[in-house]
């Protein structure tokens, strides 16, 4: 009566469709689990999509793949709390050409789409239903999992844990401790309707072209954070996200932040006219290299934000989670067609796999910006504020003298950061992301 | 289409239809349009009651349950999530001529379908809700209960007892200012008040089932259509002839201003019996006899 | 008001020919509803606007009375002819004597089919909207189920009939080109009570059922009136206090029950306030809930959506209570209070009480 599959995938993100239309594909026989409505709706992301990580599961994706738009234009802003924005902009036309490797997505959509290809590539994909828990045997082995459905024991021969940041599965089985709060930002974020045209005339973009707006400073108080603004076909994602910890010690709550973010004056006239449409809070995890749990065990594997495989530094963490889907499945696939059973010390491949892919080797390069961040409130604060000061001191028409501009503003600098601070926070800083 | 009572199970239709989640409707705050792209589609939650009742029936009952639907091919996920609740068998009918059906139009294609499943197996009673949260008309089963020549009985809150073997059935109808208790024959056409029952919850061998069930999709000809001229838009007496926004009334509000919350109140109080000089007699009445109704 | 159709804008009809069958059908109908003899006020309300109708079309106006043998029924004739009805067309059978869905569906399709009505107007309650459904697909003719607006297009004799479109602020306006009667259904409330003149009289054409008890499958072994005690009384409530969803939690409509005690006021809310179960569902004011025409509607965290609005659009004043000075409320609202609800209603509350106070003593010293 229950029934029996080589491989069980919790959760329907990224990586778990990864991970299921990889093995799908090779032909094992697959069930996914995913507790949402349908797959997308308890989702949050920004959201950008790598195309580079997609590609190698799916080619053709471009071909079919609901995207909103590819981009062409990054915008770096530094704000403060009220007024002031300095930044950058880098746009290239290359970005123009296909293919593209950057775009704009609604995981909503995005979600259910790649959930379809599953489906196609032969895997059995159930909706609205909740693992609650692993089934192992007396060795310890994970042979199955519980859901909390009547008759919710399921058989595998393999577990692949994908069920996002938190994990409460992997969390109850022992196979990984709760999200320490330093470890995790939570970010919220809203999707803000407009009219297509309204969108690209008021960010200077074609059709299907998109920009990407992503902003640090004073905006997050000084906590350690950062906010973005990306353009959709026809709405905008606009989100901020603060580290846990310092939420709780500043009694601020993440929808304060993103009020006044959407009040200051650079950003105001870009949503004027929006309507909301959906909200979300989410949490990212962001502890980087130094906080990863155990990857696999016997009968178990975990992956994308369930592992923490997220990129802090760059909001990068759906091409990490389809990548370590990707390689899980190909560590399963590799040795069911050898016919190896799915101990732990067989299932090391995939962490090998993991190291020789640049998901390690980014979470390795940036592994101390999150203590680093942490520890230098004036990456976010201070400094940002003190460029909008020297901005506007030089841009001011007043009468006053350049130079004399510029000693105020060092003097500025000074009072706010001793020199010798400001080396050594330089040099973490360069030691930090180089 | 006789066949010994006894052997054979019952035979139960539910009507259903897969609607927008009104609750994520939104409005196209420039243009004015209803945005529906993007928005979930669930069963009409009105569907569901008729839903519970059928498969409670199946539960007390050597009964079979079929869901059927009539709508384009997504439609094939509500029938889905049916088939997991318990329903035996789901049919979509679908077909590009139904576009643009009203009422009318839509109940000649169900009732045919129906007609069709009859045929293979006798059927007892078809269930629909109450009414569509967004055709919201609450004719559809009326209508397929007329082009059946089966007795209809609306609103219905409980059956109280029904015997296949007999072809009896007794409910209760929420009428106005109360309760008819109805005494009726199969096969009927029922439609569920709302609140009725609870839908149950899925068991993991449903879910399994429906995630593997072939929604079979009936075009016009296996629908048992011969004359087109009675469905979709050519079937459809009535037709939409105008979308408009409602005019504000010629005066917009006026705005109390004041300090306080309680400064505010007082101005509101202060305009409100001055602009409408007989409130403030018509209020003292009222509570008069609110009094002397205690 | 919205519930009128926008004929200052240009109505795009489908070029639908009359089935020539049709073309002599003139007149327009009003089906007179009544249960266990209790009239619904709603035939009357439609008689009002039936009566408007008519005029536009230069037809009589007739109410339709079915019913058993009993005295009681004949005089639902007369006081139709006193709401404005020209004439009546009366079935009278025992048969009839409990509504029943086959029985009087075929007296209704006998008239129709035997006096040839363009206009048939029914009330949007549980007994019209079963007749109207499997009557309309007994004459296989258009029905537009809940309209909040009526008007004839003279120059093609064409009903216009609107109603909120789905899920939105929107409203529509439905047309049938090709059939008749042109059938409607219309809520409780939606159209005001006309005067009742009681010198108007009407003629009274008498028809037969044709039916035996032996053919009306369907017998009603009993009926249990409702116990309407403790039921809230809304429909008909001349003062209401209603929230929405701003009121944010359950607990907060306390504040709006303290309101209501102090006005005599019956409590309303919108939908997704009902639907969370903050009140109890027979609250809901709108198209799917009650509609309601007070003295007075206060609505506090209510934004004003058709749904909602054309439930209550029908008062004479009304106030809001929003924090949104956009709210589209304000566009059919009298007076706005813009702030928070949760400090704004208590205020108020206070107010009123002092105000009647003073206003009750006055009336002391007056009387
Ligand atoms: C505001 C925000 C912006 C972001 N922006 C970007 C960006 O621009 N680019 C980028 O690459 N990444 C971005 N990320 C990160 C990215 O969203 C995540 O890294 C990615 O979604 C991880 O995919 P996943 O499949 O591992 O987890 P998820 O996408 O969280 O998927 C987990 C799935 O498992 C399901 N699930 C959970 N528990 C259970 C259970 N017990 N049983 C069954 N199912 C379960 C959930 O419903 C969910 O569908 C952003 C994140 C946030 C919050
Ligand atoms: C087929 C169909 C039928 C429907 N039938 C009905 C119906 O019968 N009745 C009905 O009501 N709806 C109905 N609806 C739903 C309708 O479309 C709207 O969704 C609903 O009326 C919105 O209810 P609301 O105003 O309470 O909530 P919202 O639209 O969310 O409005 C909340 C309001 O509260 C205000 N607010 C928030 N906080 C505060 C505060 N602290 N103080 C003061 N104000 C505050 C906000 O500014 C906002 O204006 C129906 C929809 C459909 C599709
Ligand atoms: N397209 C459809 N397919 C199947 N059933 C329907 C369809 N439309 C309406 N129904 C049924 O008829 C009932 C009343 O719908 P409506 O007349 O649109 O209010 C619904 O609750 C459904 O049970």
């Amino acid at each position: 009566m229950s029934e029996k599959f080589d491989v069980i995938v919790v959760g329907a993100g990224p990586s778990g469709n990864a991970a299921a239309y990889t093995l799908a594909r090779a032909g094992l026989s697959v069930l996914q689990l995913e507790r949402g409505e349908s797959p997308g709706t308890k989702n949050v992301q920004g959201a950008i999509l790598y195309a580079h990580a997609l590609e190698k599961i799916i080619p053709d994706f471009r071909d079919h793949a609901p995207l909103e738009r590819h981009v062409v234009e990054q915008r770096m802003w530094l704000m403060d709390e009220a007024q002031a924005c300095s930044g950058m902009t880098y746009r290239d036309e290359q970005f123009a050409q296909p293919p593209h490797y950057r775009y704009t997505i609604v995981r909503a959509r995005f979600d259910r789409w790649f959930s379809e290809q599953v489906r196609e590539a032969g895997a059995t994909v159930i909706n609205e239903t909740t693992v609650t828990g692993l089934l192992k045997d007396k060795n310890g082995k994970v042979v199955g999992v519980q859901t909390e459905r009547d008759g919710g024991e399921i058989r595998a021969d393999a577990v692949i844990l994908a069920d996002g940041v938190n994990s409460l599965v992997a969390q109850r089985a022992g196979l990984r401790e709760d999200i320490r709060a330093e470890h995790a930002a939570l970010a919220v974020k809203e999707m803000l309707f407009l009219p297509r045209e309204t969108i690209e005339q008021r960010f200077g973009i074609g059709e299907e072209q998109g920009v990407v707006i992503e902003i640090a400073g004073r905006i997050t108080h000084g906590m350690v954070g950062t906010g973005f603004l990306y353009t959709n076909h026809d709405s905008l994602a606009i989100g901020i996200g603060c580290m846990l910890s310092d939420l709780r010690r500043q009694q601020l709550s993440p929808y304060q932040l993103l009020e006044g973010l959407k009040r200051h004056p650079s950003i105001r006239p870009l949503i004027e006219g929006a309507e909301m449409k959906e909200y979300a809070a989410h949490v990212i995890p962001e502890g980087g290299y130094k906080a990863l749990p155990r990857l696999y065990g016997d009968g178990w594997m975990i992956v994308g934000d369930s592992a923490g495989f997220v990129n802090a530094v760059h909001r990068e963490g759906s091409n990490l989670a389809m990548t370590s889907g990707r390689l899980a499945a190909e560590t399963l696939i590799a040795l069911k067609t050898r016919d190896k059973p799915f101990t732990a010390s067989n299932l090391s491949a995939y962490k090998a796999a993991l190291d020789g892919s640049f998901v390690m080797k980014d979470l390795k390069k940036y592994a101390e910006v999150p203590s680093f961040l942490h520890g230098n409130p004036h990456m976010l604060g201070t400094y940002p504020s003190l460029l909008n000061t020297a901005a506007r001191e030089m841009l001011m028409v007043d009468g006053t003298d350049k130079r004399t501009k510029q000693r105020r503003i060092f003097a500025e600098v000074r009072e706010k950061r001793s020199l010798l601070g400001l080396v050594g926070d330089s040099y973490r800083f360069w030691r930090a992301f180089k | 289409m006789s066949r010994a009572l006894d052997s054979m199970p019952m035979h139960i239709v539910v009507c259903i239809k897969q609607v927008p989640d009104s609750a994520q409707i939104r409005v196209h705050p420039v243009t004015n349009t209803i945005m529906r792209q993007g928005v979930p589609a669930i069963i009409n939650p009105y569907d569901l009651f008729a839903l519970e009742q059928a498969l409670r029936i199946k539960d007390s009952a050597d009964a079979r349950v079929t869901v059927l639907s009539m709508g384009p091919f997504q439609a094939e996920e509500a029938l889905k999530k049916c088939l997991s609740y318990g329903a035996d068998d789901a049919i979509l009918v679908t077909d590009k001529s139904f576009a643009g059906a009203d009422t009318l139009a839509t109940t000649y294609a169900l009732a045919a379908a129906i007609r069709q499943l009859d045929r293979q197996h006798p059927v007892d009673i078809v269930f629909t809700g109450k009414q569509t949260i967004d055709g919201d008309t609450a004719q559809v089963g009326p209508g397929i209960a007329v082009r059946l020549g089966w007795q209809l009985l609306t609103y219905v809150s409980r059956l109280r007892e029904f015997d296949a073997a007999a072809k009896t059935i007794t409910v209760e109808r929420r009428a106005e200012g109360g309760v008819q208790v109805l005494e009726s024959r199969l096969p009927c056409v029922i439609t569920m008040l709302e609140d009725t029952n609870e839908m149950r919850f899925a068991d993991m061998a449903g879910m399994f089932r429906a995630e593997r069930y072939e929604v079979p999709r009936w075009d016009r000809s296996a629908a048992g259509i011969e004359d087109v001229s009675r469905i979709g838009l050519k079937g459809s007496p009535t037709v939409v002839a105008q979308v408009f926004a409602p005019k504000p009334k010629d005066v917009r509000a006026v705005t109390i201003e004041g300090e306080t919350p309680r400064d505010k109140a007082d101005r509101l109080l202060d305009r409100l019996f001055a602009d409408n000089p007989a409130l403030e007699a018509t209020l003292l009445d009222h509570l008069e006899t609110v009094e002397t109704a205690k | 008001m919205s519930d009128a159709p926008d004929t200052a804008r240009q109505i795009k009809k489908p070029k639908r020919a009359l089935d020539p069958k049709y073309a002599n059908y003139r007149g327009v109908w009003v089906y007179v509803e009544h249960e266990h003899g209790y009239v619904h006020p709603v035939s009357w309300e439609l008689l009002g606007k039936g009566r408007q109708l008519a005029d536009k079309l230069q037809v009589p106006l007739a109410g339709i009375v079915l019913g058993g043998t009993d005295a009681g029924i004949r005089a639902l004739c007369d006081e139709a002819a006193r709401h404005g009805a020209d004439l009546c067309y009366l079935v009278q059978d025992d048969v009839l004597h409990d509504y029943r869905n086959q029985a009087y569906t075929k007296g209704m399709a006998d008239l129709v089919e035997r006096f040839q009505p363009e206009v048939l107007l029914l009330g949007a309650t549980t007994q019209g909207r079963d007749l109207a459904g499997s009557l309309a697909s007994t004459l296989l003719t258009g029905l537009t189920a809940d309209c909040t607006g009526l008007d004839i297009d003279a120059s093609d004799r064409t009903l216009l009939s609107s109603r909120p479109t789905f899920g939105g602020s929107l409203m529509c306006t439905i047309v049938n080109m090709a059939t008749r009667p042109q059938m409607a259904t219309v809520r409780p409330r939606v159209m005001p009570m006309p005067q009742r003149d009681p010198a108007r009289t009407g003629e009274v054409i008498e028809h037969a059922l044709g039916l035996s008890e032996a053919e009306v499958v369907t017998k009603v072994v009993d009926f249990i009136p409702d116990a309407q005690a403790d039921k809230p009384q809304l429909a008909f409530a001349d003062f209401i206090v209603a929230g929405g969803r701003g009121m944010a939690k359950p607990e907060n409509f306390g504040l709006l029950f303290d309101l209501a005690k102090e006005l005599g006021a019956e409590v309303g809310a919108s939908r997704p306030a009902a639907h969370a179960k903050w009140v109890e569902a027979d609250r809901q004011v709108g198209q799917s809930g009650k509609t309601v025409r007070p003295k007075l509607y206060i609505a506090a965290g209510i934004s004003g959506a058709v749904q909602h609005r054309v439930g209550m659009e029908g008062a004479d004043i009304i106030v809001a209570i929003n924090n949104d000075e956009k709210a589209p409320i304000l566009d059919f609202s009298n007076y706005a209070l813009i702030g928070n609800a949760m400090e704004l209603l208590p205020a108020l509350t206070e107010a009123f009480r002092e105000r009647i106070a003073a206003a009750k003593a006055k009336r002391g010293v007056v009387a």
